[in-house]
């Protein structure tokens, strides 16, 4: 086993490639907001009824997986994990860049985002949105320190890992605060539960592993450095832990709220009824996003192959995408039950399931951020020494 | 000869300066109403100033009697188009804009307040006969 | 060539406006009550937002018919938001709901509008502090604060507020409101400071069915206490424990 060397990437053919895509995808994001804001909401798909759209989704899983990404170096730093301390530098900046990305996109989808300093200087602290302002430069302080201390030449384990520790606590608070945002909203049947919390961070985990799998296998490749068999399966295995972690604090979910009869409505709503949101959840999360990743990576044969751990990624990814759809745009399609015990109708759509199709500019929207927080991270490569030359096998200590 | 051609060149400029300020500098539309005893100079410094104190005094506090609001602005401020009605910020003549223009300082007031003043069309009919001097005054400048 | 437009001499924007307005308060307190006479010539008027009012509606579901939207026409007018064309989009200070009782099949109709809570959801919610409680118990938007997350919107259990989507012109001098800020009731607050009744409560008992009251919760001597006092009334979603200021009977 050498010692790791962590070297900038050089800019070649395939990388500036990428960058150029990258930098199409967000010039495409930032016409579409220009345009959202000139004319108003009204030229997207969200509405009155359905205020959080595709761009939440997009931001909320952002924002999850940032957290998630980091847990990389919380297993070597705090946890003592060899094999995984040369990832442990990737791992905070695809954090750092998750997250960035994920708070554009949240930040440009406002009424007023000219406004932005208002939500910075003016804090209403009874406000979950508000402490998780402060959560999130938090975040970037923290994880830029310990990143900072990482790369340092010759800085003491302990200080890193007391750095990582300190990291590791304040993204558990970060993706509290962010499931809190609708864990703690009393108004609505699909929410309103404190297990929204936990669930967001067995969530962060699952999401935020599979991006850094793809990240950092795809960089690899990119760059012709060597990334170990084992090494990939190990993630792949971590990675199936976590997403039967999402299975299981979604099914406690939903039996609590089957179990209680005023919660009845949204959930037979989301699990038989709910048309587009039902085939998500059962088609999109459970299947996709859940029971395929899981075969493909603990199957005894065919989850040692690479390509298991890359697709049962690709898989985690959609189906969390799908995850936050139902839960975000599906939790407000069903309607308010502001009457109990009547059928009401009004002309502003009481009583009846709410409509949403998510306009184009959503999408370019929420892939801007997604190419935002990827082109983030291609830039930290570029400048900083993150990326090691050669993450074999042999040489993070992994034994086959 | 070289030093009479700069000479003539300098008074020239001289004369010239003033009706180049003039062309450069925002040319203030008068308003109706009494003057404000602060005098211009210190509202041209302090409006935002005072109308956000006042502001949140009516939002949050329900004081409606507040001495800088928004609304007095416009309708003490309001410049009429040729319609004789009162132009809206969208046009260049409009009060706000000629300084912010000029200062290229964006208003964030009328993308939520009206930018006219809320009086009805009868009551801007002139309720007394002008006197002869503005009517001739008028008539000439209109028959130019 | 262009027209120089005539100059106004004596139109009431001449007037000290200020002073005017100031005068007329002070007039209507004479008129209407005259119990407060001596403060009124004080000098300077009080703010108006008091903590100890409570400002409240009852509406009585009886009397309040399926056809009937003169509440609905009334706050358009007079706050300056359209009768919904759109109806997904559009903002709706105040909507009718038509109900059906799903054991009995009885029908009813009342008016939702924003319940103005004691213990807002909208107001826990928002960031900035944007949507805020009056001492008055008038729950408002200060658009000024207002970044348009619409966290408030996720957060109402009655639907009572809206998102403005499009680009306004013309708004209400009393009523300002623009795209990418939240909305909603706000018991006419501008009436209200002057001593008024919401445009809603006056055209009810005017075209309408006399089916809504305004008045002071925290007053016993207010019509509108004593009948809450007197008979049966309900505030919607009770099991959350909000205490809205707007309670309905007969429902």
């Amino acid at each position: 086993m050498e010692r790791t060397i962590y070297r900038e990437i050089p800019a070649s053919r395939p990388v500036i490639q990428l960058a150029v895509l990258l930098g199409g995808f967000i010039a495409a994001a930032a016409g579409a907001v220009l345009y959202i804001e000139h004319n108003g909401h009204i030229v997207t798909g969200m509405n009155n009824q359905i205020v959080w759209g595709l761009p939440h989704v997009f931001a909320i899983f952002l924002i999850v997986a940032a957290s998630g990404a980091l847990n990389v170096a919380s297993i070597a730093s705090v946890f003592g994990k060899t094999p995984y301390k040369p990832m442990a530098r990737l791992s905070a900046l695809l954090a750092l860049s998750l997250l960035a990305g994920g708070l554009a996109v949240l930040v440009l989808d406002l009424g007023r985002p000219d406004r932005l300093i208002v939500a910075m200087t003016e804090y209403n602290f009874s406000s979950i949105f508000a402490w998780n302002i402060y959560l999130y430069t938090g975040f970037f302080a923290v994880v830029g320190v310990y990143l900072f201390l990482q790369m340092g030449r010759n800085t003491p384990y302990s200080i890193v890992r007391t750095a990582g520790t300190v990291a590791f606590l304040w993204r558990l608070a970060l993706t509290t605060g962010t499931g809190s945002i609708f864990g703690w909203l009393v108004a609505r049947s699909a929410y309103d539960a404190a297990i929204m919390a936990p669930l967001f961070i067995v969530m962060s985990f699952a999401f935020g592993l599979a991006v850094f799998i793809l990240v950092v296998t795809g960089m690899c490749r990119l760059t012709g450095r060597p990334f170990g068999k084992s090494l990939l399966n190990r993630l792949g295995r971590l990675l199936g832990i976590f997403v039967a972690l999402v299975l299981y604090f979604t099914g406690v979910q939903h039996l609590t709220n089957l179990y209680a009869a005023e919660h009845g409505g949204i959930e037979w709503f989301i699990l038989r009824d709910g048309g587009i949101y039902t085939q998500l959840f059962w088609f999109g999360q459970v299947l996709i996003g859940g029971i395929i990743p899981l075969v493909l990576v603990f199957h005894p044969t065919g989850g040692v192959k690479p390509v298991s751990t890359i697709l049962a990624s690709v898989l985690v990814i959609l189906g969390g995408l799908a995850q936050l759809y139902v839960i975000v745009i599906g939790g407000q399609a069903f309607p308010l039950d502001i009457f109990p015990g009547f059928q009401a109708s009004s002309s502003f759509m009481d009583g009846q399931v709410n409509a949403y199709s998510p306009s184009y500019l959503e999408l370019l929207l929420g892939l801007g951020g997604v190419a935002l927080a990827l082109a983030l991270t291609g830039v930290g490569l570029k400048i900083l020494r993150i990326l090691p030359t050669n993450l074999s096998d042999g040489n993070v200590g992994q034994t086959p | 000869m070289r030093r009479l051609v700069v000479a003539l060149l300098f008074v020239t400029g001289l004369l010239a300066l003033p009706a180049m300020a003039g062309d450069l500098g925002p040319v203030i539309p008068k308003a109706t109403g009494v003057a404000h005893i602060e005098g211009n100079l210190f509202m041209r410094i302090n409006h935002m100033k005072l109308m956000v104190h006042d502001r949140d005094m009516t939002v949050h506090e329900g004081d409606r009697q507040v001495k800088y609001s928004l609304k007095a602005c416009v309708e003490c401020h309001a410049v009429n188009g040729h319609d004789a009605q009162p132009v809206a910020v969208t046009s260049e003549k409009h009060f706000c804009r000629v300084c912010h223009d000029y200062a290229a300082v964006k208003i964030d007031c009328f993308e939520c307040h009206n930018s006219k003043p809320q009086i009805s069309s009868s009551a801007l009919l002139k309720p007394e006969m002008p006197d002869s001097t503005e009517i001739a005054a008028y008539l000439k400048e209109a028959t130019q | 060539m262009n027209l120089p437009a005539l100059k106004f001499s004596k139109t009431p924007r001449d007037m000290n406006r200020r002073d005017f307005l100031r005068s007329g308060a002070a007039l209507a307190t004479i008129t209407l009550a005259p119990g407060v006479t001596l403060m009124s010539f004080g000098g300077e008027a009080a703010a108006n937002a008091d903590a100890g009012k409570r400002w409240g509606l009852l509406i009585d579901v009886n009397k309040c018919s399926q056809d009937c939207s003169a509440c609905v026409s009334a706050c358009s007018k007079e706050n300056g938001w359209k009768l919904p064309e759109n109806p997904e989009t559009d903002a709706q200070w105040i909507r009718k709901v038509d109900l059906k009782d799903l054991l009995t099949g009885r029908e009813s109709s009342l008016p939702m509008m924003c319940q103005h809570c004691e213990d807002a959801p909208c107001v826990d919610v928002c960031p900035t502090g944007a949507s805020f409680k009056r001492k008055d118990g008038i729950v408002l938007v200060d658009k000024h604060a207002c970044i348009g997350c619409r966290y408030c919107m996720m957060a109402c259990p009655y639907k009572a507020r809206s998102f403005i989507h499009e680009p306004l012109t013309d708004q209400k001098a009393h009523a300002p409101r623009g795209k990418g800020t939240v909305e909603s009731c706000t018991l006419c607050v501008h009436k209200v400071d002057a001593g008024g009744t919401p445009a809603c409560v006056e055209a009810c008992n005017t075209t309408g069915n006399g089916a809504m009251m305004f008045g002071d919760l925290n007053d016993p001597e207010s019509d509108i206490a004593k009948a809450l006092l007197a008979y049966p009334s309900i505030a919607l979603r009770a099991d959350l424990g909000l205490n809205p200021g707007v309670r309905y009977s007969n429902l």
